[in-house]
Order: structure tokens, then C-alpha cells, then sequence
């Protein structure tokens, strides 16, 4: 059992920063290129971890105490979340709500090393990162509210082994209408296409990639690894519950899990590929649509 | 109660000696601040001892006022409020000698110290009173001592208006208490609270919505708040702790009071506290957003506090009146936890805003920047509170937010809209605050403490003195703390619940050892993460030991020269949002750009006033004193006329009298 819970953490460890290659893969097969290799990510993170560093003269501690914080809830988070049926360290009743803020902790450092190097450009990606993570937040949270009302359980673990076959036939509206505003938390919280394009290089239009501009060397190797897991994540929650899959041979549930976050990965590449990013005052109609969506999906559980 | 009486003496007696010793400044602090912590400290043990025990306390002396009886009682819901009004104003105390000691040439700290010893008491007999002119005289001199207070700097233009704003609204609320008290008295017929007979439901609603008026306008419930954005700011920074912490929390205890009184409550009424709760927290976090003044956007994020503790006091209600254990016990404990967590943080932020103004000599966010350089302890101490007032895991301020949210998650009142509204107002609404306050909080610990100096006082500025750090560094010490020991902390509302309601007290037990379980996950997640934070920090430090690290200028595009005035300023910061909520709020931009084709100066004003004051007092009053100029022909200042006057109502009442004996 302890094996099982350990393998729940260690497998977002290992595996979250594939994601991140699958998705540029995709990318690459839709413009025609060959691609970098899958496991680039992993190259840069390692790449990156044995670099110097170079730090602005305008930032203080926080500036390099902001990784480490982000890098710490990530971790608490993967003890939190479970993967594919694969019991977890963590499990009391509310964890959901605790998962929610705890990623608030994150944004919180994150926002402020960007407001610590003195630039406007950071500061434009840092009121931008705050203005669309508070419209996602009651997608988020309403979204689990339903399907804690659904299931009749408060905890993560206990929520998604209570989602079965049965469970999507009995209401698959409301499921349906959950999966598509969790598809755009997904999307918006981990700075994707159509939030924030995660490839420009252009300061003015990026959110993620402008805050972290001016790290580098072992901090941004952290940060680009917590953004990977924070993903997986985030997945695993939309995975548990698209796939109600809970046989008794634990292998079969985690192959299960792993397609679809293999799925999760591709439909992002192929989003991305697909569609351009939305103007930046278009996005809160997007993110009140996902709560709007949250909303509904509650409304046909309690009706 | 003889000790708890005790310690208010002694205060008193501070406060009374310092008056007299307007010539030697430094001492009269002294003195009444010595006063005020002591007898603090004196009077704080009845009330754990009360707290814990669930042993109720009284004295009842006679007094010679018409309906009136000195009679004051300690009961668990007493001896919560009591802790932080204690709590907190002996520490903002000790941080107000340090902090008004450059004012010791220019002005009274005698009497200002007088009125801060009389407001100190003061709240503690409106939150002990048990009869209803003592009540109300209580209020009233807690009123007026904190209007001398506010108008500390009276020869200012701002504070004078500040200052008469405070004193009217404070004049209306109580209006509508004395309404209260006379229809509750003229029933039970005794203004004493332990006569109590069952009230016709009518009766009890009217009183609700007095009790809703009277007390919101002292707790700042929208839209009864306009004065807090008024009374903060001007108040010395002290003050306004002691104001937004505790002052503000008796228009809650009054709140609480009135439910004991008023029997079952109705379902409407939960809804009423849900809805002014959802409303007032919202509004208020938006418009502490829009704000340029530090001390301003805290006032309104007081309105935000006031707000989730309400959804808070809702939920427990609507568990009451729908018989629920889980609503009510994870509901008020929630709120009233949420009480004591907003005196903590709100003050810590209040006492760090002064160190602010003490150092840079502004509170405006535009013109600050980068002092944690120089301020390390208060900024330090502003991190905490910042995080604890956003109500971010692992703080205190996390705990009493989460117990709310987990109260409407395990509600079982059934399905339909009784469940749906609840959930989805609570929900909706405490998610978006959550995300607005980091909003703001980022906004405010960025822009000031960040970055690079915008002005030359930022760039001169320097740590507060000892008696102030040493109060911030508490009350940052005691946000860990209420949150670490959250499990332990929650149960004092095994003896304030009972009080509330009459639910089985064996199911508030069980409901409460349960949350008390899962907070204690809670604090494990915490403490780990504490853990996993300090050994990576190790990791990190190690990590660096031999590599190469250099410092640069901040990446600037490949600008020659970047300056200080081209960083993000919090109005741009908070644009994006202040523009997507611009219905509420109402953002008047006013922008003079050069039209020539040559570069010439131009200038962009944003001001974000309330739209209550705008929209319903503003042409309420007008309308009031349009009304009121047809009565004026009565005004002549003939004093002949006057007197007839007098003796007309003298020979009508007469009449009166006679007729009807």
C-alpha cells in the first residue's frame, strides 16, 4: 500500500515533464518539422541545473526563496493529488480546497519575483497572471463542488474512486459540462494556447514566460520543472474524472490513466497547433464561460 | 470578574493619570500604555478561563438610571470577543508609543492616550453589557472615544471631514439601536438580555433588520461601510488596528447577540447574512483593488473580512434554521475563528502601513518601492500578513476560510435550490475573493516593497524603532501560530456554539472532533511544507556553493537607461481588473494626452470613489436637506419666538397630561 502511495508521487515526478515533450511533438507534426527529441525537457532542466546564475541588482530574498516555495507546493500537491486509482500519502476531507490554494501559494511567489526584478514587462505578465487566475478559480472550485455534491465525498482520493461507469451514465451532462471547464483551468493555469502562448518570445504578449524572464540557471530549471508537474497535476484531475476506470489490477487502471494523460498531452499540441492565442481582453469571456459551464454542471447535480 | 474588573481599573487609572501629564509627553505614554497592556493582561485570564471552562460569569450592581441596571455577564461569547480586543489593543499600545513619540512636541498624548484607555474599556463593556442602556451607553462612549481618536490630526482638512463622516454614521447606526433595544425592552419588559420571552415573529424580523442596520453600519456591511475608507486612513495608524481589528468586530459580537436573543431564526435571514456577506466581501476586495492608498485599501479589505465572516454567521444560521449540525458547527466556527484571524492580520498590516508612513512619510502605493532593502523587518512581517489576509495555506487565515468552504462541501440539507444557493453564492464568491485578495496583496507587497525606490523617500527609508517591530513580530508570530495549532484553536467554539443555538451539544462534540481531524491533516501538509521549504532552501544554498554567480541590471530590452519610473505602478498593475469590474466600480480616468506631434507632458489620473457614498448617500442627503430647507422658515433667530416655542409644547403637553389623567 505504502508502495502504491509513493509510486502515485514518484510517478508525477518522473513522468510530468514528458508532457511538455509530447505536447511540442505535436506541435512539431502539425508545422511539418521534425521536432525536438521527446525528452528535450528533460535535457534543459538537467542542462540548466548545472548552470551559473545571473541575478538582477534590483531583487531582494524573495527573488530566490519564490522557486524554492513554488517547488515545495508542488511537491505537497502531488501527495495530494491521486493518479489513475493509486492511493495517496495525503487524503482528509477538504484536501480539494487545500489543492486549490496551494497552487494560490505558488502564484503568490511566482507574481511577486516578478514584481522583485523592477520590470515592466514582468509586471505586465504578473497583473495578467492575477487577473485570469482569479476568473479561473471559481471555475475550479465550483467545478469541485459538483462533483463533491455528486459523489457525496469531500477528499480527492474518495471523489474519483466513487466515479465509475455508472456514475457518467447516471449524469453525463453535468460530467461532460465539468470536463470542458476543467479542459479550460487546464489550459488557462498552465499557460497555454488560447491563455497565454507559451513559445512567443515576445514580452508584451506572454503571462507564464515573461514572469520568469529574468531567471536563470538552477531557479529557472525549478521553475520550468514545477510548471511541468503543476501540469500533470492538473491533468490528473481532469483524468480522474474522464476515466472511470477502476479495475481490481492497479496495472490496468494506470495504463488507463497514462493513455489518457498521453491524450490530454496530444489535444493540447493539437489546440495549440489549431488555433491562435486569444486577444488578452477576450480571455476573462473565456474563463467566466469554464465558471459558466461550473456553474450548470452544479446546477444539474442539485436540481 | 473581579479580576476582570481589576484589569479594567488599572486601565482606566493609565488612562486618567496621562491626561494630567499633557507637559511631560514621553511619561504620560508611559504610563497609560503601561495601563493598557497590564490591565490587558489582567483582564485576559477570566476570559481564557470562561473561554475553556463554558462558565458563564455575572455581577449585577443597581444604578440610577431610568430601565437601567448595571449588569454585565461573561459568557463564551463574551470572552471570544474579549481575548482580541485585549490582545490586540495592548499590543498596538506598545507599538503606539514608539510610534507617536515624533509627534510628543507637536501635540496632547495625554489626551489621546486618555481616549485610547476609554475606548479600551469601552469595548469591553459593550461585549460584557447584559442591559440595554448599558449597552448602549457603552456604545456610545466607544463611539465618541474612537472619534477623538480618528481626529488626532484635527488641523488637517482630510481628518476634519474624516472625523465628521465617522460620527455621523456612527449617530445613524445607533439610531436604529435604540430603536432595537426600546421595541426588545417595551417586550420583555425589562431592558435587561436574560428576560427573555419568545418574540411574535414579526417582532423578531423587525428587529433582525434593525440589529442588520445598527450593527452593519459599526461592522461595515456594504452599503452601510463608507466610513471605514474615511476613518482609517486619518486615524494614527495604532488606532486604526485597534479600529479595523477589534472596534469594527463588536458590530459582529452585537450581530451574534441579537441571534441568542431573537429565538429560531427564519430561513430569510440566513439567506439575508449570506447575501450582505457575498456582496460586502466581493465589493469590498474590488474596491481595495482600485485603491492608491495603503491605508485605504486596507479599510477596504476590512469590508472584505467583515464580509466572509458573515457568509460565515450565515451558514451557521441556515444550519439552525434547516437543523444541520455539520452547517452550523463548521459555519460559526468558521466566522468566528475568521474574527479572531482578521484582528491578527489586519492589525499586522495596519501597524506595518504606520511603519510605512512613519519612514516614507506617504501611504501612497504609487510612490514607494523597493524598501524591504530597507525595511526588512516590516516587510518580513507584511509578507505574513499579506499572506494570511489572502487566505493562503499555511497561514491562519487559510483555516477559518477553508472551514467555511468545508462546511457548504459536507452539507447534507438534501438537493434542490435550498442546497444549490448556498452552495454556489458561498462557493462562487469566497473563490473569487480568494483570487481578487492575492490580487491586491501582490499588488501592494509588490509595488511597495519591490522592486526599485520610485521616490526619494522610498529611497530614504528606514526601519521602525523597537517598540514597533517588536508588536509586528508578534502578531506575524501569532498568524503561524493560530494556523499551526489550528486544531487545538477551533475548539473554543465548543462553548460558544451552545450559546448560539440549542443543538445538541453532543453533535456539536462530534462535529468538531471531526474538523478538528481534518485540520489536523491540514497542519500535517503545513508543517511538511514549512519542512520542504527549509531543506530545499538548504539544497538550493548548497546547489550554488561553487558555481558562478553574477548580479546584472534586470533585462530592459536592450534599453540604454532603465528607470525606476518605468516599472509597473498599482494602478497599472490592478488596470486589467479595475476594467473588467468597471461596472461596480466606476473608475473616473481622467487623461490629458499632448495632441501635438511633438512630445509634450502628459497625465493620467485614475480616482476610484464608493459608489454608495456616490450613488445613495450622496443624493440621499441632498434630497433630506432639500426636504428639511421648507422647515426652515421655523429658523428665524428671533429668541422672543423661541421662547413661545417652549411655552407652546410646555402648554400642550400640559393639556395632554390632563386629558388623559
Amino acid at each position: 500500500m505504502i508502495f502504491l502511495k509513493i509510486l502515485n508521487t514518484v510517478l508525477a515526478l518522473i513522468t510530468a515533464p514528458l508532457l511538455l515533450g509530447i505536447i511540442n511533438r505535436t506541435k512539431a507534426f502539425f508545422a511539418g518539422r521534425n521536432g525536438q527529441p521527446l525528452l528535450q525537457p528533460y535535457y534543459d532542466i538537467w542542462k540548466l541545473l548545472n548552470k551559473g546564475s545571473v541575478y538582477s541588482i534590483a531583487t531582494s530574498r524573495i527573488f530566490r526563496i519564490g522557486p524554492v516555495v513554488g517547488f515545495s507546493v508542488v511537491l505537497i500537491a502531488a501527495a495530494i493529488v491521486p493518479f489513475g486509482g493509486l492511493p495517496v500519502l495525503l487524503d482528509f476531507q477538504g484536501d480539494l480546497i487545500l489543492f486549490a490554494y496551494l497552487f494560490g501559494l505558488s502564484r503568490f511567489f511566482t507574481v511577486l519575483m516578478a514584481m522583485d526584478t523592477a520590470s515592466s514587462f514582468e509586471g505586465m505578465g504578473a497583473s495578467r497572471e492575477v487577473t485570469f487566475s482569479a476568473l479561473t478559480e471559481p471555475a475550479l472550485l465550483i467545478g469541485l463542488a459538483a462533483i463533491a455534491k455528486y459523489t457525496g465525498y469531500v477528499s480527492l482520493a474518495q471523489i474519483f474512486s466513487s466515479i465509475n461507469f455508472d456514475a457518467w451514465l447516471n449524469a453525463a451532462p453535468a460530467f461532460i459540462l465539468i470536463g470542458f471547464a476543467f479542459l479550460i483551468v487546464f489550459l488557462s493555469e498552465n499557460s497555454r494556447i488560447p491563455v497565454d502562448d507559451p513559445n512567443t518570445h515576445l514580452e508584451l504578449t506572454m503571462i507564464h514566460e515573461v514572469m520568469i524572464l529574468d531567471h536563470s540557471g538552477p531557479d529557472l530549471a525549478i521553475i520550468l520543472y514545477s510548471a511541468a508537474m503543476k501540469m500533470w497535476l492538473l491533468g490528473a484531475i481532469l483524468t480522474g474524472i474522464v476515466i472511470p476506470v477502476h479495475s481490481d489490477n492497479v496495472f490496468l487502471n494506470v495504463s488507463a490513466a497514462l493513455l489518457f494523460m498521453l491524450l490530454l498531452a496530444v489535444l493540447t499540441g493539437i489546440i495549440e497547433s489549431s488555433m491562435a492565442r486569444l486577444r488578452l481582453l477576450h480571455v476573462p469571456q473565456l474563463l467566466i464561460g469554464a465558471a459558466t459551464l461550473s456553474v450548470l454542471a452544479l446546477i444539474l447535480i442539485l436540481r | 470578574m473581579s479580576i476582570f474588573i481589576l484589569g479594567l481599573t488599572v486601565i482606566l487609572a493609565g488612562g486618567l493619570v496621562s491626561i494630567f501629564l499633557g507637559r511631560r509627553p514621553a511619561l504620560a505614554s508611559f504610563l497609560a500604555v503601561a495601563g493598557a497592556a497590564v490591565g490587558s493582561i489582567i483582564s485576559i485570564f477570566p476570559c481564557f478561563k470562561i473561554l475553556l471552562s463554558g462558565i458563564a460569569e455575572s455581577m449585577r450592581l443597581e444604578w440610577n438610571v431610568p430601565f437601567g441596571s448595571f449588569f454585565i455577564k461573561i459568557d463564551a461569547i463574551s470572552a471570544l470577543f474579549l481575548i482580541p480586543i485585549f490582545g490586540l489593543s495592548a499590543i498596538a499600545a506598545v507599538y503606539g508609543m514608539g510610534y507617536l513619540s515624533s509627534y510628543s512636541s507637536r501635540k496632547n498624548l495625554g489626551v489621546h492616550w486618555f481616549f485610547y484607555n476609554l475606548l479600551l474599556i469601552a469595548m469591553a463593556l459593550v461585549v460584557v453589557a447584559r442591559n440595554g442602556v448599558l449597552f448602549l451607553v457603552s456604545w456610545e462612549i466607544m463611539s465618541l472615544s474612537s472619534f477623538f481618536l480618528v481626529t488626532f490630526e484635527y488641523e488637517q482638512e482630510k481628518t476634519q471631514k474624516a472625523g465628521l463622516i465617522y460620527l455621523i454614521a456612527m449617530h445613524i447606526g445607533t439610531a436604529f439601536l435604540i430603536a432595537f433595544f426600546v421595541l426588545l425592552g417595551n417586550h420583555n419588559g425589562s431592558m435587561d438580555f436574560d428576560k427573555i420571552s419568545v418574540l411574535p415573529s414579526s417582532l423578531a424580523s423587525i428587529l433582525f433588520l434593525l440589529a442588520i442596520v445598527g450593527f452593519g453600519t459599526k461592522a461595515g456591511f456594504m452599503p452601510f461601510h463608507v466610513w471605514l475608507p474615511y476613518a482609517h486612513p486619518a486615524a494614527p495608524s495604532h488606532v486604526s488596528a485597534v479600529m479595523s481589528g477589534v472596534m469594527i468586530k463588536t458590530g459582529i459580537y452585537g450581530l451574534v447577540r441579537t441571534l441568542t436573543l431573537l429565538g429560531t431564526p427564519p430561513e430569510w435571514w440566513c439567506w439575508t447574512l449570506i447575501i450582505i456577506g457575498a456582496v460586502s466581501g466581493v465589493l469590498g476586495v474590488l474596491f481595495a483593488l482600485a485603491q492608491h492608498d495603503l491605508k485605504r485599501l486596507l479599510a477596504y479589505h476590512s469590508v472584505e473580512n467583515i464580509g466572509i465572516i458573515t457568509i460565515g454567521l450565515g451558514v451557521g444560521l441556515l444550519g439552525i434554521s434547516k437543523g444541520s449540525p455539520v452547517l452550523v458547527v463548521l459555519g460559526f466556527t468558521g466566522g468566528l475563528f475568521h474574527v479572531i484571524n482578521h484582528a491578527v492580520f489586519k492589525g499586522l498590516l495596519f501597524l506595518c502601513a504606520g511603519s510605512i508612513l512613519h519612514s516614507c512619510g506617504t501611504g501612497h502605493i504609487d510612490r514607494l518601492g523597493g524598501i524591504i532593502k530597507r525595511m526588512p523587518w516590516t516587510a518580513c512581517t507584511f509578507l505574513i500578513g499579506a499572506i494570511a489576509i489572502s487566505g493562503l495555506p499555511p497561514l491562519n487565515g487559510f483555516v477559518s476560510e477553508f472551514m467555511i468552504y468545508l462546511g457548504v462541501f459536507k452539507s447534507d440539507t438534501g438537493s434542490g435550490m435550498n442546497e444549490l444557493i448556498p452552495s454556489l453564492i458561498v462557493i462562487g464568491s469566497l473563490s473569487l475573493i480568494g483570487g481578487l485578495a492575492l490580487a491586491c496583496f501582490t499588488k501592494a507587497f509588490g509595488v511597495i516593497f519591490l522592486g526599485l525606490p520610485r521616490s526619494s523617500e522610498a529611497q530614504h527609508a528606514h526601519e521602525a524603532g523597537t517598540c514597533m517591530r517588536f508588536s509586528m513580530v508578534i502578531l506575524a508570530a501569532c498568524c503561524v501560530i493560530l494556523g499551526i495549532f489550528s486544531p487545538l484553536v477551533i475548539r473554543f467554539a465548543e462553548n460558544v456554539i451552545p450559546e448560539i443555538t440549542s443543538l445538541n451539544t453532543e453533535q456539536i462534540q462530534i462535529e468538531l472532533s471531526s474538523a478538528s481531524g481534518i485540520l489536523n491533516h491540514f497542519v500535517a501538509a503545513s508543517l511538511i511544507l514549512m519542512g520542504i521549504i527549509g531543506i530545499i532552501t538548504v539544497l538550493h544554498k548548497l546547489l550554488f556553493g561553487r558555481r558562478i554567480v553574477r548580479e546584472a541590471v534586470t533585462w530592459d530590452c536592450g534599453y540604454a537607461r532603465p528607470e525606476p519610473r518605468m516599472q509597473y505602478t498599482a494602478t497599472s498593475f490592478a488596470q486589467p481588473l479595475v476594467d473588467l469590474f468597471r461596472f461596480f466600480l466606476r473608475t473616473n480616468k481622467d487623461i490629458s494626452r499632448s495632441e501635438d506631434i511633438f512630445p509634450a507632458q502628459s497625465r493620467l489620473n485614475t480616482d476610484t470613489s464608493d459608489i454608495c457614498e456616490k450613488y445613495i448617500y450622496q443624493p440621499g442627503f441632498k434630497f433630506l436637506s432639500e426636504l428639511l430647507a421648507k422647515l426652515r422658515w421655523l429658523q428665524h433667530g428671533r429668541i422672543q419666538l423661541y421662547i413661545l416655542y417652549i411655552a407652546l409644547t410646555l402648554l400642550i403637553l400640559l393639556i395632554w397630561k390632563l386629558m388623559k389623567a
